[in-house]
């Protein structure tokens, strides 16, 4: 699994896409933002992080795997 | 119908042109631009980035939520991405509608919705550092 990085998470992890190894066995939203939390604390200061999964906002429970796009969503900030 | 995408440059003459129809009576546009101050510092210039596909399919959410809420003829949604300089055009919102107040109202909607959920970053740059906007409490 692979996740798209943007923004301030794409400078926090110093790449565009970060790799999730398979030995973690991240299989939910909630578990991917605990893992990123732990590798990179500076995430944890953000004022939100969400995930999106195929281009649409996804809920904790949402179940990822290695077919969907995944990206981090920091605090948006367009317009 | 709807013109929604995101550009280097926005052209404002085409989002005008897109929303001109003879069945309507107001024509109405929102600009947002570069401030040059932000929080008492004077900003240099800006850098937007956007994560494409999906700020493109969330632009279509808002414009269709728009045509839902309000009497429509058509819709336009630009924003711009790449380095800006104070003054610049960054985004903008429009609609066409037979009558004026539809036209205020759908603009107000789509310019605060696209801020809450369009996946586009602004980082600002100051003299001596820089910020993504937004990003910290």
């Amino acid at each position: 699994m692979e996740i798209l990085l943007f923004g301030i998470t794409r400078e926090i992890v110093g790449k565009q896409k970060l790799p999730v190894p398979a030995d973690q066995n991240i299989t939910t939203v909630k578990a991917l933002k605990t893992w990123l939390g732990q590798q990179y604390p500076a995430m944890q200061s953000l004022s939100s992080l969400l995930v999106a999964v195929d281009s649409e906002y996804a809920q904790d429970d949402d179940v990822l795997n290695g077919e969907n796009e995944i990206a981090l969503i920091p605090p948006v900030s367009g317009g | 119908m709807m013109l929604i995408k995101i550009v280097e440059h926005i052209d404002l003459n085409e989002a005008y042109a897109h929303l001109h129809t003879p069945e309507a009576g107001a024509v109405n546009l929102f600009v947002g631009t570069v401030r040059n101050h932000s929080k008492g510092k004077e900003v240099m210039h800006l850098d937007f980035e956007a994560y494409e596909t999906m700020a493109l399919q969330q632009m279509q959410h808002v414009a269709d939520a728009a045509q839902q809420k309000f009497p429509l003829c058509k819709l336009v949604m630009i924003h711009a991405v790449g380095a800006k300089e104070p003054g610049e055009p960054v985004v903008v919102v429009g609609v066409s509608s037979a009558h004026r107040d539809a036209s205020f109202e759908a603009c107000r909607f789509l310019i605060d919705e696209l801020k809450k959920t369009v996946p586009i970053w602004k980082k600002e740059f100051y003299e001596d550092n820089s910020v993504w906007v937004n990003a910290h409490p």
